[in-house]
């Protein structure tokens, strides 16, 4: 018997204007970076470490975006590091997603004391800092492109887990579940055909706002001057060499600043567009 | 000779006993109705009779011989002439599954059968069911609760079964779809000899398809015997209790 | 003047009709049902009587519960009507209490409100309140929800529901959510409590048994509109409209099993 609230629930619409529009900002945003990255694999408007131009020269036609200290072309930076964020971000989200969902499934499958273990642990790998979790691989492994994305990603794998964790416990209560059990299907293919599609829209939003964390998170780590070592221009990197000349050649600290914000916002835009479109299958329907 | 048994099965949660010292068995063609109110443990028989638990003391015997949880192609078998219709049909059908897929489970599982002979059963179990085989490409959240369970029955069936375990399978259905799934189950009986256990507290259901009952009280059985006998003499007071609370309608 | 009077009530969700121009009365002592099946708008026409309706709902037409306008008022205006007026009862007393409350100081509560009672008097009060219920034990009154069984819990709410004496008692499938021998037990005590204090009582269900039971007069409600109304006999024995004759045909159909239960050899065998 479905009660009162179910039918006021079924009664109201859902918001898909506004969603819609939300979604399709955010991948015009993102898809901007993602333009950025493409093409600076193919072209690249000067070598990167080149340094023919003249020193924190403002935007002109030869440099779009002017020179930094050293000279070298800002725009060819700004490219490059637009394919350093888009890789970091997608390569942690990946080893978050894969050790994450793994995890997270196994603490679900486990004897509730297993379970209450591993969620604690998870907590306290929560509660640590990104950026000190960073610093410590860092030091074993050494600054470069690799340990961002290894430290990154082992730190969003424990969010990932736990949710994970969370939303594979409610699926497994479901009597669906039962009913594929009865219907004479293993646990290996429960997990595969009935658990990871329950779990996926709900996941797939987080992993989406995860990117847009992962790349911060390098920025700030290159910022730090623990990410990719130059040439290699990170956007975070490109803020920390502009900090001294910020007023006399501010396109130098505006324009990865700007380049950041229209990443992660895209991401976040795309993530939140996605959640309504997360789960269209409304579970009782008329 | 019986295809499922429960022989003085025991089951506890901790320190409490839900289920003592029960026993029952379902035969060939036969109905059985298990009755009782919450906390009489039918669900938890409900699930040593489906193999989902094992009994902490006693036995199931599939065919006369003790259900082995281990032994693979004894639990393929017994899933594939023991299946289950659930309570609640709007959870019991993955969402995210379209229809074929999900009637079609027990038979991809089980190594039943494959592509074309695999959908043409589907399609005969859909069919049966009185649903058109245009549902199979759709998904459970466009069907209402009677539509949901019947699928749920047309799942059910696809293996050809020779046991249908049913738990409260019209409760959670408005009362003009109750009757329908009721004669759905009661034709499916009649055209193909199936047995029927039915968990369900509500004996107008199980007066409707059970010739046989079991009333069960605080994880025992109370009273069993045939529909009829319980419903007209119930022998024990509890029994008697049971049968004069059910709300009547005025004579017409 | 009848006690509650609805007049053409329509209250809407996001566009859809949930509860489609409705109108029925109930007067003072009378016994009236709502029977009907999930999304018929039976539970938000209740609601809609004492100006209950959450946030996304929104009704016309007019409601008028002892003389005052419940739709469109303030929740100043109605909150004189709820307790003394009109009380309601829900299906699930589990959500309808408040766990973390002793069920005794959920009970006192309303006393205080509606009649004023303090103290050692209002004490007494709630004492006599749970034997009304027929819960006599002195620890009932110092337990919390959760610890008592369905049976009990509803006995509580329904303590509560009649603390403010009300005209009107609105019951929303009260026992739906009970096991049998529960459900037989709180029928007849509400039963007995709306006689003895005289008061109106509007029953709603989807179980035509029990509506037969507990109401003389009954409205058919589906999809929102209602579709038939008229003395609880007629309705059984002679129904017009289509769909309360396939409810009726269903509900004697099962009645009917009771008396007629399946006999062995209904089945033949046959192969797989």
């Amino acid at each position: 018997m479905t009660g009162v609230v179910e039918q006021i629930e079924d009664a109201a619409p859902r918001r898909r204007g506004g969603s819609r529009t939300t979604l399709v900002i955010g991948l015009c945003l993102t898809g901007l970076i993602v333009l950025l990255a493409v093409v600076s694999l193919l072209w690249l408007p000067y070598a990167p470490s080149d340094i023919s131009g003249g020193r924190l020269e403002g935007p002109s036609g030869a440099h779009l975006l002017g020179t930094d200290k050293l000279g070298r072309d800002l725009f060819t930076q700004l490219m490059f590091g637009a394919r350093i964020a888009l890789i970091v971000g997608i390569g942690s989200v990946a080893l978050a997603a894969v050790l994450g969902i793994t995890i997270g499934l196994i603490a679900a499958f486990a004897r509730p004391w297993v379970d209450d273990s591993m969620s604690a642990a998870l907590d306290v790998i929560i509660a640590f800092p990104v950026l000190l979790l960073a610093m410590l691989v860092v030091a074993v492994q050494g600054a470069s492109l690799w340990s961002a994305i290894l430290a990154i990603g082992l730190a969003m794998s424990a969010v990932i887990a736990r949710l994970t964790r969370i939303l594979a416990h409610r699926v497994l209560h479901e009597q669906f579940i039962t009913a594929a059990r009865t219907s004479g299907t293993r646990w290996p293919g429960i997990v595969a055909f009935h658990v990871l599609p329950n779990i996926w829209p709900t996941l797939s939003v987080s992993l989406a706002l995860q990117f847009g964390a992962a790349v911060l998170a390098e920025a700030s780590l290159s910022y730090l001057g623990l990410g990719a070592p130059p040439p290699n221009a990170s956007w975070g990197r490109l803020l920390q060499e502009a900090q001294g000349t910020v007023l006399t050649a501010p396109v130098g600290a505006i324009a990865p600043g700007i380049a950041l914000v229209v990443l992660v916002l895209g991401v976040n835009f795309v993530a939140d567009g996605l959640r309504d479109f997360a789960d269209p299958t409304r579970r009782r329907a008329r | 000779m019986s295809i499922l048994e429960l022989r003085n099965a025991r089951f506890a949660y901790g320190s409490r006993t839900v289920v003592d010292d029960v026993s029952l068995q379902v035969t060939e063609g036969e109905a059985v109705g298990l009755v009782g109110e919450s906390g009489a443990g039918k669900s938890t028989i409900f699930s040593l009779l489906l193999g989902l638990a094992a009994p902490h003391e006693g036995e199931v015997l599939f065919d006369g011989q003790p259900l082995n949880r281990r032994d693979r192609a004894l639990m393929r078998r017994f899933r594939g002439d023991v299946q289950t219709v659930f309570q609640d049909p709007y959870s019991s059908l993955d969402p995210r599954q379209r229809i074929d897929r999900i009637v079609g489970e027990p038979l991809r599982s089980l190594g039943i059968a494959r592509g074309a002979d695999a959908r043409r059963a589907v399609a005969d179990a859909v069919r049966s069911v009185g649903l058109d085989a245009d549902v199979l490409a759709r998904y459970p959240h466009e069907f209402s609760g009677g539509q949901r369970q019947r699928i749920a029955i047309a799942r059910a069936i696809v293996s050809k079964p020779r046991v249908l375990l049913a738990d409260e399978p019209v409760s959670a259905l408005d009362v003009t779809t109750r009757i329908q799934v009721i004669d759905l189950l009661r034709t499916l009986r009649a055209e193909t000899g199936l047995a029927l256990v039915m968990v369900s507290h509500d004996l107008s259901a199980v007066a409707a398809l059970c010739e046989r009952t079991v009333v069960l009280r605080d994880g025992r059985v109370a009273e069993e015997g045939s529909t009829r006998g319980i419903l007209s003499a119930p022998q024990t007071e509890y029994a008697r209790t049971l049968v004069s609370a059910i709300p009547r309608l005025p004579a017409a | 003047m009848s006690l509650l009077e609805i007049a053409g009530l329509t209250v809407t969700a996001g566009g859809r009709r949930v509860v489609d121009d409705v109108s029925f009365t109930v007067a003072a002592g009378e016994r009236v049902g709502i029977i009907g099946e999930s999304g018929s708008g039976k539970s938000v026409t209740s609601l809609a009587a004492t100006g209950l309706l959450g946030a996304g709902l929104s009704a016309s037409g007019s409601v008028r519960l002892d003389g005052t306008e419940v739709i469109g008022a303030s929740d100043r205006a109605l909150r004189p009507l709820r307790g003394p007026v009109a009380a309601l009862l829900f299906q699930e007393p589990l959500t309808a209490l408040d766990p973390l409350m002793r069920v005794g100081r959920q009970i006192a509560e309303p006393m205080r409100r509606h009649l004023g009672l303090r103290g050692q008097e209002l004490q007494d009060a709630v004492r006599t309140a749970l034997a009304d219920v027929s819960l006599p034990d002195e620890r009932i009154a110092r337990a919390y929800p959760h610890e008592l069984s369905g049976g009990q819990r509803q006995r509580v709410a329904t303590a509560i529901a009649l603390a403010g004496h009300p005209k009107l008692l609105i019951a929303d499938e009260p026992t739906t959510a009970l096991d049998v021998t529960v459900q037989d037990e709180i029928l007849s005590l509400l039963d007995r409590l709306v006689a003895e204090r005289d008061m109106a009582l509007l029953f709603i269900s989807h179980d035509l048994a029990v509506v037969a039971r507990m109401t003389d007069r009954v409205i058919v409600m589906q999809r929102g509109r209602s579709v038939e109304q008229g003395e609880i006999s007629q309705i059984i024995s002679a129904p017009h409209d289509p769909y309360t004759t396939a409810l009726v045909a269903s509900a004697r159909a099962l009645d009917a099993a009771l008396d007629e239960p399946a006999a062995s050899g209904g089945s033949e065998g046959s192969g797989r």
